[in-house]
């Protein structure tokens, strides 16, 4: 079933760059090309509820998943082993199915997929779940479920894994009807890779993988309450660009969601032209190159003390894809006191939740930060550009005063901080880093220079 | 805190009140009433949640409850520009001798007996929340037996209608 095929970030990147040619119909014609591509149309053609579903992936473009078989999904495990498309990786535990999926989608800025069985399979997912929800990872979770005449009854190995994980999906289906499946699987890749990301799960019983249904491709999506605004509101960008030509002491507080836009690009241009300080957050470490000069760090609690010190004394935050999360403010009414803040985010929910935005921007930072660019650079040559020496000279002084850094070991014996630094620096910017979470998850933020976007 | 109206456009698809109620628990908003129903629109059911909540806090709301994939659309409804109403049904203990006290008292609140018994009466209101605890007060005299009450539904004033736009796009 696996054809040994390289799992690279470079044969990833290669393999998305085929796949973001077109977009699904029925997908908002503004948003930029997603990773879930419309291949060809297909049918109508007779087949069984689990071809429909490889079939459907196939289309959707997907080339690797990542499973663990069991009863209830192995109808679909046979059309899987037939497919020529799709290389599977078996793993030994459903959450290493589903941390595995993450890490794909990391790496590759594709929607990762994890393929499982019902009842402890299903539930070992939970963790992995939870996690692309917070961390806004996209990535479709298809678990096999009970055949419907059984759901209800707690039936063998059945669990109700919709029910158990509303709150740490972005949506979830219950599939009984084969019928269903293409547009299902089709919703659910536009959504977990569209707007702010993040999981999506897809339960199938096992007679939807088994009865037959019309196959036709490609389904009329039927999403009336789904429209993630993409273009930022033109007069708030402008309102932004005034604030940050007037600002004395800005700081750009970039998180994830500039890495989840692929806006690494945009964000170097806008830093460029402000000169102002950027601080990365966990999130976005490697969005903006760690050996550039306007790079001050992490923020926050794990944070390095110019990062710290600047958001502190700013009086902007031009915060571009972050959350205020408590882990980089601290405590909420201390935190940065004499900033305003400017907030883009795709997501509206997370403007103003934890700290009041001045300027509110909703949409893709992809579009945002350009647009942002440009109406600072028309600031710029119609006023005057402001002169943030005197910010820089403290803040470069800072640096100089408080490097990263960690107490070496007098006893002879290495240290983990060193070992984290050594491997950074003879791996250089082609590696990807994998952590758990907790302390070396914290050195690695800290101890590896990180050059590029989906380095982390 | 304030008590602020809220009328959502829901897909009509299973498990969309687990949805919502649960977003309402998770993230410790206090619901004070619900009432869901289907609308002129097939497919499409509208959830009134009467919610105890500030400025800030009733906008997270609205848009915790946007980003879910099933909502619609969502409107606040201001007392000032729509019609609330509350809808209850009270068993109330009337024999021989209160029998015509109860009855009088529903007449007085346009309320309708609709069912008697030797030993109660079933009295049915429809009317503002205000109205409604008035009523209570009045009967509870008597011995209240039984209450059954349901969440307060709203309609904004005027000819316009929240589902007209919602469903173009």
């Amino acid at each position: 079933m696996s054809k040994d095929q390289p799992i690279s970030p470079a044969v990833m990147a290669h393999r998305r760059a085929e796949n973001t040619s077109a977009s699904l119909v029925g997908a908002e014609t503004d948003q930029h090309p997603v990773a879930t591509a419309v291949v060809g149309a297909e049918g109508p053609e007779e087949m069984s509820g689990s071809r429909a579903i490889i079939r459907s992936l196939e289309q959707l473009g997907v080339t690797d998943v990542f499973g663990l078989p069991g009863g209830a999904i192995l109808p679909t495990y046979d059309p899987l082993m037939d497919a020529e498309k799709i290389n599977h990786i078996l793993v030994r535990h459903e959450q290493g199915a589903g941390h595995a999926a993450e890490g794909y989608a990391l790496a590759s800025g594709r929607t990762g997929v994890c393929i499982v069985t019902s009842g402890p399979g299903a539930t070992n997912l939970v963790t992995a779940l939870a996690d692309a929800n917070m961390d806004s990872i996209p990535m479709v979770a298809i678990t096999g479920q009970v055949s419907s005449a059984f759901i209800g009854t707690d039936a063998f190995q059945e669990a109700d894994i919709v029910g158990m994980t509303m709150p740490i999906t972005k949506h979830s289906y219950l599939v009984t009807d084969p019928q269903d499946i293409p547009r299902v699987l089709a919703e659910a890749f536009h959504l977990a890779s569209t707007g702010r990301p993040g999981p999506v799960l897809v339960d199938v019983s096992k007679d939807a993988q088994v009865s037959t249904m019309t196959f036709t491709w490609p389904p009329q999506l039927d999403l009336p309450g789904y429209r993630p605004v993409t273009r930022g509101h033109s007069k708030q960008i402008k309102e932004a660009a005034r604030l940050i030509a007037a600002a004395e002491r800005p700081v750009l507080y970039t998180g994830g969601g500039a890495m989840r836009a692929d806006a690494a690009a945009e964000l170097l241009e806008l830093a460029e032209l402000t000169g102002a300080p950027v601080v990365t957050t966990l999130t976005a470490r490697g969005v903006f190159p760690d050996s550039h000069e306007l790079n001050l760090g992490m923020p926050g609690m794990h944070g390095t003390v110019p990062a710290v010190y600047a958001m502190q004394q700013a009086d902007l935050l031009v915060t571009l894809g972050a959350r205020f999360d408590d882990r980089v403010t601290g405590q909420l009414d201390t935190f940065a006191p004499n900033a305003k803040v400017i907030h883009a985010d795709i997501d509206p929910a997370e403007i103003s939740k934890n700290r009041t935005a001045d300027v509110p921007i909703v949409g893709d930072l992809k579009t945002v930060i350009p647009d942002l660019t440009d109406a600072v650079r028309q600031e710029f040559e119609n006023g005057e550009k402001p002169d943030l020496g005197t910010w820089w000279s403290t803040l470069s002084t800072l640096r100089d005063t408080y490097p990263l850094g960690y107490t070496r070991t007098d006893d002879g014996l290495g240290s983990p901080q060193h070992v984290i630094e050594r491997i950074s620096a003879l791996t250089g910017p082609e590696a990807v880093y994998v952590s758990g979470v907790g302390q070396h998850q914290m050195w690695s933020a800290q101890f590896v220079d990180y050059e590029r976007p989906r380095q982390c | 805190m304030s008590r602020h109206t809220l009328s959502v456009l829901v897909e009509d698809k299973p498990g969309v009140l687990t949805r919502v109620a649960g977003l309402f628990a998770r993230r410790a908003f206090n619901i004070h009433s619900l009432a869901v129903g289907p609308t002129e629109l097939p497919g499409i059911s509208r959830i009134t949640v009467v919610v105890d909540a500030d400025g800030e806090l009733l906008e997270q709301v609205t848009r915790q409850l946007n980003k879910l994939i099933n909502v619609i659309k969502i409107v606040e409804l201001a007392p000032e520009n729509s019609v609330q109403r509350d809808h209850i049904m009270v068993k109330v203990r009337a024999d021989a001798s209160t029998r015509l006290q109860v009855t009088q008292a529903a007449n007085l609140f346009r309320a309708t007996i609709v069912d008697v018994s030797t030993e109660s009466v079933v009295i049915e209101s429809t009317g503002a929340r205000d109205k409604i605890h008035a009523l209570l007060d009045v009967l509870e005299p008597f011995g209240v037996r039984e209450i059954v009450r349901a969440g307060t539904l709203a309609l904004g004033r005027g000819p316009k209608s929240m589902s007209d736009r919602a469903l173009r796009h």
